[in-house]
């Protein structure tokens, strides 16, 4: 492991003891009121008061617990579903493609807040709601990698050659296409994660978004985010949580991916 | 091969064609779901059940939904988008005004995007694992990684609160000159440049990396030929697949997706338009503006599978 | 600027915002050492003389593409100020100190029992068409917001009109059902504007054309608005802009900060979180003027806990209003007493005691209930006022000490008003407020009213209401709406933790009138006619 990869472990495991041990590390409780309306960066609160008075640090780590989980969650839901769908498309190809190709488009063209919005509307912003409508959202973009990745694949020597050993359509995917698509997928997995965030953050701008009092990264950015061009630096401590989160996430990708395609660290 | 290339554009085209009905009847069937309509959405909290009957029957819509629906479709059809039902203004009207400003801004944004995340995602691959590499992915990262909209607020601090280099608001008109169009702009093409730089540089280092280790590169690699050389000519032109698909999926999101950077920067797009036609259940501004988000969608689609295909002589030739 | 000039300057601030009267002005700059110059500087600050020219941009929340120029659909505050103070009048309007007086009207005279009005309307008034205003364009005007097939906003005070018929081209006479003596603050409605009729007495709405201060020149709904002075206008020292651009910024942060740099002169609605740091920059002032907007939780009163008046009793007691005013409001608002009439409206009950964030009395009224502890749920969305489920969790968390369980539930801001508001036992709500009394109650507290969203019902309010109406005498009258308040409080279905300031800001170019009106934002939304630049 190099030390870029390390790095991006002990980030992410470090978020991931906060989200574990959350109930004993934060000083206060994720909604308690604490002080006035935001109260100074490494004053009394080490990252100050959020806009109604709540401790920015207790908020930061209730966070990690509630999104990590819900991020882990949905990306691996979004990415489950996108690239079965893909590479089920690309290797069967005729109307199982057109069908599925054609069903992406329209949910993919219709604005992701907007679709959230309606779904969200009548189903309400219950924590399963949620995962399933962002899931469903980034679903579609990754078919649509997944699919043009595996198109690629699916007319190289190797494939052929197993198609014509016999070789079942779920060997084909799972031994051929998978293992070969797995680089470029990764590295979506790696910023899709992140996308999870911004999604519920630009929910919050709706007015939608996690239940309170459930903190969250997102809505903590958007809450305090006015408050950037007067001074107030506070919505950058969530953002750069996210920030750290991602970065985190990505090296460890990267480094898998690196292993993956077989690559030396050295070229 | 021009023959099959052409007859796949047509069917395609064909195929467009049933998206965007599906599109138009699925959005429709979505809103009207949504509970509370056109007049109760305006009314708001000073609804009352005979003002809400009196506007039932002024707007017609006491008639069943599917039949305003094919109504509608008859009219779309014949290139007669309606009236809003808020207040009245042609449909072409509202929508004319804004569909080029939102064009305008997606170009812009994909013209400064493009080129330098494809270059970056390039030296980033050649050079990978150096610090430059790791830098390059950590800044990208953080970038991709902050909300769009403080994106607008931290740049709104900088350029147009502390030094004031552009104005905070772009409410660009139609008498602008180009200029100053530009000059307003400034600030919501940076921050969707931002926003969508970091995943197509992403995507472009890493098809290519995934391709170094293949024995054609290896082979290239003993014949001694330069790293450079390498990835353009050798593992590029297999990578363009994914790279295609990531770029049009983000040229899609500067259209559609830019709902809150409008928002933010008070500037009269189509996003915000439909936010807007949502929430008062304005069926024919939903309606049309789907349409129009779907056939970009469709259109850059076809463009991106022909692309692909054009990058890939196998999958011109299936077996 | 030297350290005293800056104060100086910052308290003749204070006085063109009508913070200040002349003997506290002199009192602080004679403190300051300015004895013999206080008074002049006084004067200099409070009576600038309105001057022609200029174009006036400013920048409003509350627009939508779906607006338009009828008034009946107006509810927001882009299209209030471009039709009432901007290219319309109505025949009444509220003044800086809350009164109705005459403004298409000349006169309005009363019959002794208030039932019957009689009308006078100015004469030789042009629409921008070049058309004479009269009898036949104002009955026109208020009759589009009647009769079955209205839609409008206004309908139900249309309908309190009565018959109106006209008496020549000049008089419009009305013939109420019951007395009102608050019969001309019903005209000065923001929805009640006077447009032009054709032959068929209908208005085309859609023109623009009215008797107002300035012309409609271009409009884009949702966006942008632009107008131009009306040459002949008809109140004197009023339309000083040669142009108005008005621009619609829905993003609070994104309209502080075309204010901060001075992309437009003023802007309506502040955000309240950064409003003290505005406050803090040279040449821009936040206006802060109070008036009748006060947020609400309604509780449905006939379901289960609601019923029980002490329940009611224990939520109105486990609500820390000091946090609400000063977290929510940013202190720029006042303490609610759990009924809709603010201190500075007429017949303002100010000797019943202010409610105060009390656990052991709201134990107490818990016990009474014979209740240990209680566990509601309340529905909130950022659609029923501005920061309403930070608010909402704010009193979940107050309340927590009573041993009073609320949960919050947040929920779609779309369709808010017609899936939650009087649908669910507890949600969040916001009144723009009414200017007076008699008005308010009967629009939110009558029994079966539309929008009584308690569905209180209680029988000596109800005779209080009727009597009120009609009562000439003062001092009665008075009596009547302080009983009525100490009713409402203290029995009433609705927690009501605050009024909320109009919080505005304004260029330090633009001159004001000393005292600005409370009814709306930006001076009773009469910036356009009202104001100028120095």
């Amino acid at each position: 492991m190099n030390w870029a990869s390390r790095f991006g472990v002990f980030v992410v495991s470090a978020f991931g003891f906060c989200a574990i041990f959350a109930p004993w590390l934060a000083p206060y409780g994720q909604s308690q009121v604490v002080g006035d309306v935001w109260e100074p960066l490494f004053g009394e609160f080490i990252f100050g008061t959020d806009q109604i008075g709540r401790d920015m640090l207790s908020m930061l780590i209730y966070g990690a617990r509630n999104m990590i989980a819900l991020a882990l969650l949905t990306t691996a839901c979004a990415f489950g579903l996108g690239s079965l769908l893909g590479f089920l498309a690309a290797t069967m190809r005729g109307w199982v493609d057109q069908v599925l190709s054609r069903f992406v488009d329209i949910v993919i063209s219709i604005p992701t807040l907007i679709f959230a919005l309606i779904v969200l509307s009548s189903t309400g912003t219950s924590v399963l709601a949620l995962v399933t409508v962002i899931a469903i959202i980034y679903a579609m973009p990754v078919y649509r990698i997944a699919r043009a990745v595996a198109m690629d694949i699916e007319v190289m020597e190797f494939v052929e050659a197993a198609r014509l050993r016999g070789e079942g359509l779920w060997w084909i995917m799972r031994k051929e296409i998978l293992p070969n698509a797995l680089t470029p997928l990764a590295a979506e997995f790696g910023l899709r994660f992140c996308f999870v965030f911004l999604l519920i953050s630009g929910l919050s701008f709706l007015g939608l978004g996690l239940q309170p009092p459930l903190a969250d990264w997102g809505a903590m950015v958007r809450g305090n985010a006015d408050g950037i061009a007067w001074g107030y630096m506070h919505p950058l401590v969530p953002a750069t949580c996210i920030a750290l989160l991602t970065i985190g996430i990505n090296l460890i990708v990267d480094s898998a991916v690196q292993k993956a395609s077989g690559l030396r660290d050295d070229q | 091969m021009q023959n099959s290339l052409l007859r796949l554009v047509l069917r395609r085209l064909a195929l467009g064609v049933l998206t965007l009905i599906a599109i138009s009847l699925l959005i429709t069937v979505g809103v009207e779901a949504l509970s509370g309509d056109v007049c109760t959405a305006m009314m708001g909290q000073m609804a009352s059940e005979d003002k809400v009957a009196a506007c039932h029957r002024a707007l017609n819509l006491d008639r069943p939904v599917h039949l305003r629906y094919i109504e509608w479709l008859v009219n779309f059809a014949q290139g007669d988008m309606g009236k809003a039902l808020t207040n009245h203004r042609e449909v072409v009207d509202v929508i004319g005004n804004r569909i080029g400003n939102t064009f305008f801004l997606a170009i812009a944004s994909a013209l400064i995007a493009i080129p330098i995340s494809l270059a970056l995602g390039i030296v980033a691959a050649l050079y990978r694992n150096s610090l430059f590499d790791r830098s390059i992915s950590m800044i990208t990262l953080s970038g991709v990684s902050v909300p769009d909209f403080f994106i607008a607020y931290i740049l709104m601090a900088i350029f147009a609160v502390s030094f004031g280099i552009f104005p905070a608001i772009s409410n660009v008109d139609d008498t602008m000159a180009l200029s100053e169009r530009i000059v307003a702009s400034a600030l919501p093409v940076l921050t969707l440049t931002l926003a969508v730089s970091a995943h197509m540089m992403r995507m472009t280092r890493a098809s290519i990396v995934s391709l170094m280790a293949s024995p054609y590169i290896e082979m290239a690699k003993l014949k001694g030929v330069k790293p450079g050389r390498i990835i353009v000519f050798h593992a590029l032109p297999n990578a363009w697949s994914p790279i295609i698909q990531v770029i049009m999926l983000n040229l899609a999101w500067l259209v559609v997706g830019v709902v809150i950077v409008e928002v933010v920067f008070v500037y009269p797009g189509l996003g915000a338009l439909m936010i807007d036609a949502v929430f008062l259940r304005d069926m024919p501004i939903v309606r049309a503006t789907a349409m129009i988000f779907a056939s970009v969608y469709v259109i850059l689609n076809l463009l991106a599978d022909i692309l692909s295909m054009a990058s890939n002589p196998r999958l011109m030739h299936p077996k | 600027m030297s350290k005293v000039d800056y104060e100086i300057y910052k308290l003749q601030k204070r006085v063109t915002n009508g913070g200040m009267n002349r003997r506290e002005f002199i009192k602080a700059a004679t403190a300051m050492g300015f004895v013999a110059t206080a008074p002049a500087l006084y004067s200099h600050a409070a009576h600038a003389t309105p001057k022609k020219g200029g174009t006036y941009r400013v920048g409003f929340g509350g627009a939508n593409t779906g607006d338009m120029l009828d008034p009946a659909d107006n509810g927001d505050t882009f299209m209030i100020n471009m039709n009432m103070g901007g290219c319309r009048n109505a025949l009444v309007e509220v003044n800086a100190n809350g009164q109705a007086v005459p403004e298409l009207a000349e006169s309005l005279e009363p019959s002794a029992d208030a039932k019957t009005w009689v009308v006078k309307l100015r004469q030789g008034i042009e629409f921008h068409s070049g058309k004479t205003f009269d009898a036949d364009d104002a009955i026109a005007s208020l009759e589009h917001h009647r009769g079955e097939d209205s839609t409008s906003d206004a309908k139900s005070v249309a309908n309190s009109l009565g018959n109106i018929r006209k008496d020549g081209q000049n008089t419009l006479v009305f013939e109420l059902e019951s007395g009102n003596a608050d019969f001309p603050y019903l005209l000065s409605d923001y929805h009640l504007l006077m447009g032009s009729a054709d032959g068929s007495g209908k208005v085309d709405w859609a023109s623009g054309d009215g008797t107002g201060s300035f012309v409609v020149k271009s409009f884009e709904p949702g966006v942008r608005a632009h107008m131009v002075r009306n040459p002949n206008y008809f109140k004197s020292g009023c339309a000083n802009f040669d142009e108005v651009k008005m621009t619609a910024i829905n993003d609070a942060a994104a309209r502080m900060n075309a204010m901060a740099t001075g992309q437009v002169d003023a802007i309506v609605r502040c955000d309240l979180k950064t409003a003290p740091m505005l406050e803090k920059k040279s040449g821009v002032s936040v206006i802060q003027v109070s008036g009748t907007k006060h947020f609400t939780y309604p509780m449905d009163v006939r379901q289960a806990p609601f019923n029980d008046n002490n329940v009611r009793m224990a939520l109105k007691h486990g609500i820390d209003r000091e946090a609400f005013v000063n977290t929510v409001l940013r202190g720029y608002g006042s303490l609610g007493n759990d009924h809709p009439i603010s201190s500075n409206q007429n017949y303002h009950a100010g000797d019943l005691p202010q409610r105060q964030y009390d656990v052991d009395k709201a134990k107490w009224y818990l016990k009474q209930a014979g209740l240990t502890g209680l566990d509601v749920e309340i529905a909130a969305a950022d659609a029923a006022f501005n920061g309403a489920v930070d608010a909402t969790q704010l009193y979940s968390e107050a309340a927590k000490a009573a041993g009073i369980n609320i949960k919050v539930n947040r929920v779609s801001p779309d369709g808010y008003w017609n899936n939650v508001w009087m649908k669910v036992p507890w949600s969040a709500c916001y009144w723009s407020g009414r200017p007076t009394a008699d008005w308010m109650f009967t629009i939110g507290y009558k029994a079966g009213g539309n929008w009584t969203d308690s569905y209180w019902d209680h029988a000596r309010f109800e005779e209080l209401l009727v009597a009120g109406r009609a009562e000439l005498d003062e001092a009665k009258r008075n009596e009547i709406y302080v009983e009525m308040q100490t009713i409402v409080s203290n029995e009433g279905g609705v927690v009501v933790p605050c009024f909320a300031n109009n919080v505005d800001a304004a260029s330090d170019a633009l001159g004001r009138p000393a005292k600005l009106a409370g009814n709306w934002e930006l001076d009773g939304s009469r910036s356009i006619e009202r104001w100028w630049f120095k």
